[in-house]
């Protein structure tokens, strides 16, 4: 149990600037843990660490809590009509469940709303310093890390405070995948990326071509086929385009029954395909390829619509871009489209601009880090990646376990150093597993995990962690 | 109970508990002191009326904001005859997680078996067990011997039905307890085989203190049925002795619930 007086923030006049680092002087927090970020997983960590007796400090570069679900925020990809793409109890943590009478999908601004009760009801916001950025994370003796700070946007002097812990809950989903074609520069027509997409206005009465097929292409070409001139979308290969209802019931809830009942995935992918192959058909006819993989190989698309776009002929399906002209846009089949505005929903790419890529043991090859269950950071005990996980669910409830997981580590780091110990090792020589079928490979999905392949690990994680 | 943390719950992700109507009476004090919501589950048969009649007042009088919710298919709340232990824990989850603050989960009867299973669901800031029927067979055998009439229908398959003598003491004046008695609804039948066969509560998230309370000369929960529940929860029993199971309707009523928040002013987390 903890009380409000436990752990106040770091005040500048009362903490001792005892240590100092290079030129810098750093304070000295004691077991405070410090959090990155308070979007969905930074929260989950703080309300985690508390409740283990911890003291945080989290740092928010912005001014409110949710992260990119706060459509304020600047680095926030959603548009105006984002909805869930998994249902409401794979989605919210576990011990917070969202209202039972909100829709099974619930729009984004619900999902703030629901962030922003979970921040107040456990009184997560006193620990949050808003406005302020991390600059830096340097490891420093004894498994500690230096934290240096500042105002967002560069203003006012940096600071440095020393932590037993660190939390790096900073998102995946804010620093935009570009590609790079042939010819773009020259081109007459608009350009822009998915997260700078907000509402359907932008769209209305131009020619459009969206370009990507994960969830967010699907919708913004759904959009496009209800307002724009024309839409062409283009994927570069055959996907299945999964409805957000079977059966009666949402489908991701349909795919977890089966789960429970274990049902083998090939026999789940079989009944997939025809459910599919009954509903909705043979997609092949309208155009698209057909998919190179069984379903449940990539992150999974959950579109009712783009099929329906299809068939009224909205949506004019196209293969991958080759280059750009300044007038056109060729295709790999050679053909030429004339779009007005081409929106590239070619996904994020995560970012760790303040730690040394060398920490998460990406060698500056891969341009990936090397994680056990895709947050412990080998050699680094006190360091965690939280929320770094593409699941065919919501990341909530994968991060409120990972958290959870790295709580109780801290805490046996004190009382039983030899569990802890036992655990860093297994860190080190398990570093790099998958948390999923076979999929397919692609530049974004290393992260990829399948919910329950992960949490199943993540308990097992943990039961070995607490065993006698 | 089990001290393992579950983390996979595909059964439940894949149905959820459907919503339902629920019925919430409250008593908020007049002036917000910071102290914790109190959220009051019944027993089977009772509502949200019970606490409505004493505590709710009481505690908000006390500075408490306390919330008395009625489980799906009793008094108020929407009809639920399929209803189950985890429809209820869900119901209590769902209230508790809309409170502005983290609450104290406080539950009467089987109500405090629901309030266990629902801290393995929601961390709550503290939980207070009133009289606790966590079910079993020594419950129902004592439940046998003093009410056969009411107590071997369910057994069968039928309806659960508590008379006088078990609930109310005879202090409390006889319009009252016809008045209670007229009002007592009967639980879902599932949720009443679950009070005999279920599973255990798995451990409550969050670790919060729990206090156990109930008087020897409850005619529903023996005396070391009582001991043995507090056990539980690492803490002895604190005794109201010559009151009945009903503690919040009794005629002493004022001795528990000032006990409960003068346990909740002494903890830490309460103040």
């Amino acid at each position: 149990m903890t009380t409000s007086t436990d752990h106040g923030r770091p005040d500048p006049e009362l903490s001792t600037l005892d240590l100092a680092r290079g030129a810098r002087s750093v304070s000295y927090r004691g077991e405070t843990v410090c959090v990155i970020g308070a979007g969905p997983t930074g929260l989950t960590a703080i309300k985690n660490l508390t409740e283990h007796g911890f003291g945080v400090d989290c740092y928010e570069r912005e001014t409110g809590v949710g992260g990119v679900w706060n459509w304020r925020h600047d680095r926030s990809p959603v548009y105006a009509s984002t909805h869930l793409i998994s249902s409401r109890p794979l989605t919210q943590f576990p011990d917070f469940p969202m209202p039972d009478d909100w829709p099974d999908y619930p729009h984004h601004s619900q999902l703030l709303t629901y962030l922003e009760r979970y921040a107040d009801h456990f009184d997560l916001r006193r620990h949050v310093w808003f406005g302020t950025e991390v600059v830096r994370v340097e490891p420093a003796e004894g498994d500690r890390w230096d934290v240096t700070t500042r105002s967002t946007g560069g203003y006012g002097p940096e600071r440095t405070s020393r932590y037993a812990a660190v939390v790096v809950a900073n998102g995946h989903n804010w620093s935009p995948k570009l590609p790079t074609h042939e010819g773009l520069a020259e081109f007459r027509g608009e350009v822009m990326h998915a997260s700078a997409y907000q509402d359907p206005a932008q769209l209305r009465g131009r020619r459009v071509l969206v370009v990507g097929a994960g969830n967010t292409g699907c919708d913004i070409a759904t959009e496009a086929a209800q307002q724009a001139a024309h839409c062409w979308h283009s994927t570069r290969r055959g996907y299945w385009y999964a409805p957000k209802y079977l059966l009666g019931r949402p489908a991701d809830q349909l795919n977890d029954l089966m789960l429970a009942l274990r049902v083998p995935r090939r026999l789940r992918q079989w009944l997939f395909h025809r459910l599919l192959q009954a509903s909705v058909g043979d997609l092949t006819r309208f155009g698209l390829p057909r998919p190179d993989h069984r379903m449940l190989e990539t992150h999974p698309i959950v579109n009712s619509q783009l099929v329906y776009y299809l068939g009224h002929g909205r949506v004019t399906p196209v293969p991958e871009v080759v280059r750009f002209h300044p007038d056109s846009v060729e295709l790999a089949d050679g053909r030429q489209v004339d779009p007005e505005l081409v929106v590239f929903a070619t996904g994020y790419l995560p970012r760790f601009e303040f730690l040394d890529p060398k920490i998460l043991g990406d060698d500056g090859t891969t341009g990936r880090p090397v994680l056990w269950l895709n947050a412990f950071v080998p050699n680094h005990p006190t360091l965690a990646v939280a929320g770094l996980v593409q699941p065919d669910s919501g990341i909530f409830p994968l991060s409120h376990w990972q958290s959870v997981l790295f709580a109780r580590l801290l805490r046996l780091r004190e009382t039983r150093p030899n569990k802890a110990a036992a655990f860093a090792a297994t860190v080190t020589t398990r570093a790099g597993e998958r948390y999923s079928g076979p999929v397919k490979e692609s530049s974004r999905h290393w992260f990829e995990v399948g919910h329950a392949d992960y949490l199943r690990a993540l308990q097992r994680a943990l039961h070995d962690l607490e065993a006698k | 109970m089990s001290q393992q943390v579950r983390i996979m719950r595909g059964r439940e992700w894949a149905r959820p508990v459907r919503p339902v109507r629920r019925e919430v009476l409250e008593a908020i004090p007049g002036l917000d002191e910071g102290r914790p919501p109190l959220l009051f589950v019944p027993g089977f048969g009772h509502g949200a009326w019970a606490f409505a009649e004493h505590w709710l007042g009481h505690a908000a009088e006390r500075g408490f904001s306390g919330y008395a919710l009625s489980l799906r298919g009793q008094a108020g709340s929407g009809p639920a005859p399929e209803a189950t232990l985890r429809a209820y824990a869900h119901d209590v989850v769902q209230v508790a997680a809309g409170l502005s603050r983290r609450a104290v989960l406080v539950g009467h009867g089987a109500g405090a078996l629901v309030v266990a299973h629902a801290l393995a669901r929601y961390p709550a800031r503290a939980a207070v067990m009133v009289a606790p029927v966590f079910g079993g067979w020594a419950t129902a055998f004592t439940a046998l011997r003093r009410n056969p009439l009411g107590t071997l229908p369910a057994l069968v398959g039928g309806r659960l039905q508590c008379n006088r003598a078990q609930l109310f003491g005879r202090e409390l004046p006889r319009d009252e307890v016809r008045r209670h008695l007229s009002r007592l609804g009967r639980p879902a039948r599932r949720a009443q085989w679950q009070l005999l066969l279920g599973r255990e509560p798995e451990p409550a998230v969050g670790d919060p203190p729990v206090l156990v309370l109930g008087s020897p000369e409850d005619r529903v929960v023996p005396h070391s049925v009582l001991i043995r529940a507090a056990r539980r929860y690492g803490s002895a029993p604190l005794l109201f002795p010559g009151m009945s199971h009903d503690l919040m309707l009794d005629a002493r009523w004022r001795e528990p619930i000032d006990g409960i928040l003068d346990w909740l002013e002494k903890e830490p987390s309460g103040g």
